[in-house]
């Protein structure tokens, strides 16, 4: 058996000792299959190594070689969690410790009338064949091979369901908690949204880390939305610097809908994203934005796909990196153009500053385009501090450092001020803020004053 | 009493490229200078030598304010000291609100000079005020610093900030450009409020027009990184009306 072999036997058979493994107890036969399916394929295919063209700056490793346990549950109290918490500005509120859902950190009270949002595992009697229907149809367990590892610990999780013409913009906030300990942990957090035609939805999925010490999250989304649906999601990562996460993000969405993406990263040790949207009816509109803030040894590996399956559909993409110390990001933006996918208008920009000698970013667009008739642009740009911003600021009598701490926020907020769930971007502009001791009253909160198109 | 503002054959330049070749200039309290020429001829690398920029490395003589010279300070510093530069090119930068930027840029200055802090109340009566004189759109504050403004509106901005800041040394970096003959007007009415027996201005131009509302004591026309001529505001008018190719030759019968 080679070495890689031998990690991944090792690997699983930690992780299947208890915690999530455990989980399989009560499962309908088709859920039990995916489970098994996803386990077989894992064991097939092992972890990925920087040999395959996917995975060549981002060294999975360090988690193939830790031998971590399925996450137990852990009781905490509101408190525990109440800075990341949305309150009254969420329509509901689904808390999960270490992948287990829990009820009495959850509220669900202002859900507008028809829309689900529960736990997998509670909704499998009711919405089990929506469930089935859709469940791993998008995340495919042969997307990646964390997929397949997800999929086979499967059933705790969140359904969010969106009926025809119903929903809100309020957000539905899914708060993943993981309570790192002295054992390395790992939890397969898991959410399936199902927007229907006219659907409306804002879905913020947070994850965070409390205590020290090694954990991983393996977290799989689907999200698949019908007809003239509008959907907003965030994806909000604050583990601790311990923390390996490895996130897979599958949508598919329909003629006319408007989807729009924010990823933010600030935790984590090793962060690897993969986000895929494909545009599956014409004049669907996908924006994909996100920002990783990282320092220290921190690696953040943004892997995005934008497909293109039909015409007149146009597509917005803007990430943007800031990295400290050693820090390293990785953005990989591919834009694929199906032969009818005619008329495809799509925009990709990167952007990251280097705030020193020793950080490294490594940008690799990717066009694949089998239309004729497309508008496909991309752009990319690394380096310090604008000279001439920096400048303008100082001849107004800020200070060197006042200034580059400004212009660093001001090189974030462009990310963050197009977000419009109101929680997340304020968590996000006051931790830039923080971060360089400005106040929390130079945000930009007039939201009329920008056009979320222009990048 | 030392000049404001004495400029002694300066030399500076980028790399292995000499920008300026000895400019001379002395700017007394109370005067306002025109420094007009062509593009090229090294005004604009002037005005920003002066506030300090870093990319031009200066390689002979120096540059006094107040008698001191100012070569070794920081831009910001010299910000502080009362130097304020109107900006040919306005930057943009999203994500600053112009109020917060603003409100830190006075305080710094204030608190420099010795002088309490504004609190918001304060601020915004003197914003206000200033606001008015330029005639300035509402939302300005709220907004980013410059972000989506046209040419002209960066311009009047400008103005509108030197008007807040209330300079000692004012150094006008081709603010007429891109701008229409009222916002011209304007934006001159500003910069007129802030003469004063305590304070100067200099203004880079290429052309005499903004001259006709900011009427200029001394006119200096540069030359490939020199001075080669001073007068009062006719010189100006003598310019437009013979450009300067004409004053090209008599410099070049001098030399």
């Amino acid at each position: 058996m080679t070495q890689l072999a031998e990690d991944r036997q090792a690997f699983l058979s930690h992780v299947t000792r208890d915690g999530n493994g455990s989980a399989s107890a009560a499962a309908p036969e088709w859920l039990a299959r995916l489970r098994r399916a996803g386990l077989e394929w894992f064991k097939e295919v092992g972890f990925p190594t920087t040999k395959q063209e996917a995975w060549r700056v981002t060294n999975v490793a360090p988690i193939a070689r830790t031998a971590f346990v399925g996450a137990r549950p852990v009781d905490l109290k509101p408190d525990d969690i109440a800075p990341y918490t949305f309150r009254d500005e969420a329509a509901c509120e689904l808390v999960f410790v270490n992948g287990h859902f829990a009820p009495n950190l959850s509220s669900t009270r202002a859900l507008p009338k028809g829309v689900t949002v529960g736990s997998l595992a509670s909704q499998l009697d009711k919405h089990g064949a929506l469930i089935e229907r859709h469940l791993g149809k998008y995340a495919d367990i042969n997307t990646n091979p964390f997929v397949a590892l997800n999929a086979g610990f499967a059933g705790e999780g969140v359904l969010v369901h969106v009926p025809h013409s119903a929903g809100s913009a309020r957000p539905i906030h899914l708060l993943f908690v993981s309570t790192a300990a002295n054992e390395p942990t790992v939890s397969h957090p898991r959410v399936l949204v199902v927007a229907d035609d006219a659907a409306t939805a804002t879905i913020v999925e947070s994850y965070i880390g409390i205590g020290q010490g090694a954990y991983f999250t393996n977290a799989v989304t689907e999200i698949v939305a019908g007809d003239g649906a509008v959907i907003d999601h965030c994806k909000l990562q604050e583990e601790t610097p311990d923390a390996y996460h490895v996130s897979t993000t599958q949508i598919r969405i329909g003629k006319g809908t408007n989807f729009v993406s924010h990823s933010a990263t600030l935790g984590g040790k090793l962060t690897r994203n993969d986000l895929a949207c494909v545009l599956d009816g014409e004049y669907a509109y996908a924006t994909l934005n996100g920002l990783a803030i990282l320092n220290g040894e921190q690696h953040c590996d943004n892997n995005t796909l934008l497909h293109h399956e039909k015409p007149n559909c146009p597509s917005h993409e803007l990430y943007k990196y800031v990295l400290r110390d050693r820090a390293s990001g990785v953005f990989k933006g591919k834009i694929f153009v199906q032969k009818d996918a005619q008329k495809t208008n799509a925009k990709q920009t990167s952007k990251s500053l280097l705030l020193s000698d020793d950080a490294v970013m490594n940008a690799m667009p990717a066009l694949e385009i089998y239309a004729d008739d497309v508008k496909c642009t991309h752009g990319s740009t690394t380096g310090p501090v604008d000279e001439d911003q920096l400048f303008y600021l100082r001849t107004r009598g800020v200070d060197y450092e006042s200034a580059r701490a400004l212009m660093t926020y001001a090189f974030a907020a462009d990310v963050t001020r197009r977000i419009k769930v109101e929680p997340v971007r304020r968590r996000l502009e006051d931790y830039m803020a923080a971060q360089h001791g400005l106040p929390q009253d130079l945000r930009i909160t007039d939201l009329s004053a920008h056009d979320e198109g222009v990048l | 009493m030392a000049a404001l503002l004495e400029v002694k054959n300066l030399h500076a330049g980028v790399k292995d490229r000499e920008i300026l070749k000895g400019v001379d200039l002395v700017v007394n309290k109370g005067e306002v200078h025109a420094i007009m020429g062509k593009n090229g001829s090294g005004k604009s690398t002037l005005a920003q030598v002066i506030m300090g920029r870093e990319v031009y490395e200066v390689t002979q003589g120096d540059v006094l304010y107040n008698g001191q010279s100012i070569l070794e300070m920081d831009p910001e510093e010299r910000a502080r000291e009362g130097i304020f530069l109107a900006f040919q090119y306005p930057v943009e930068i999203p994500g600053i609100k112009t109020s917060y930027f603003l409100k830190a840029a006075v305080n710094a200055i204030r608190k420099h000079q010795g002088k309490e802090e504004l609190d918001a109340v304060e601020f915004l009566k003197l914003v206000r005020e200033k606001m008015e004189l330029l005639k300035m759109d509402k939302q300005y504050m709220e907004r980013a610093i410059n972000e989506g403004f046209s040419g002209g509106e960066k311009k009047r901005n400008e103005v509108f900030q030197m008007a807040v800041v209330n300079p000692i040394l004012a150094l006008m970096d081709e603010t007429d450009s891109g701008l229409d003959i009222d916002a011209l007007k304007t934006v001159a009415q500003g910069a007129n409020t802030l003469r004063s027996p305590d304070r100067a201005t200099v203004i880079v131009t290429h052309y005499q027009r903004l001259l006709n509302y900011i009427v200029p004591d001394f006119v200096h026309v540069m030359m490939d990184g020199r001075i080669v001529r001073s007068g009062d505001k006719t010189l100006a008018q003598e310019l437009e009306a013979k450009g300067y190719g004409s004053i090209e030759k008599e410099v070049a019968a001098t030399v």
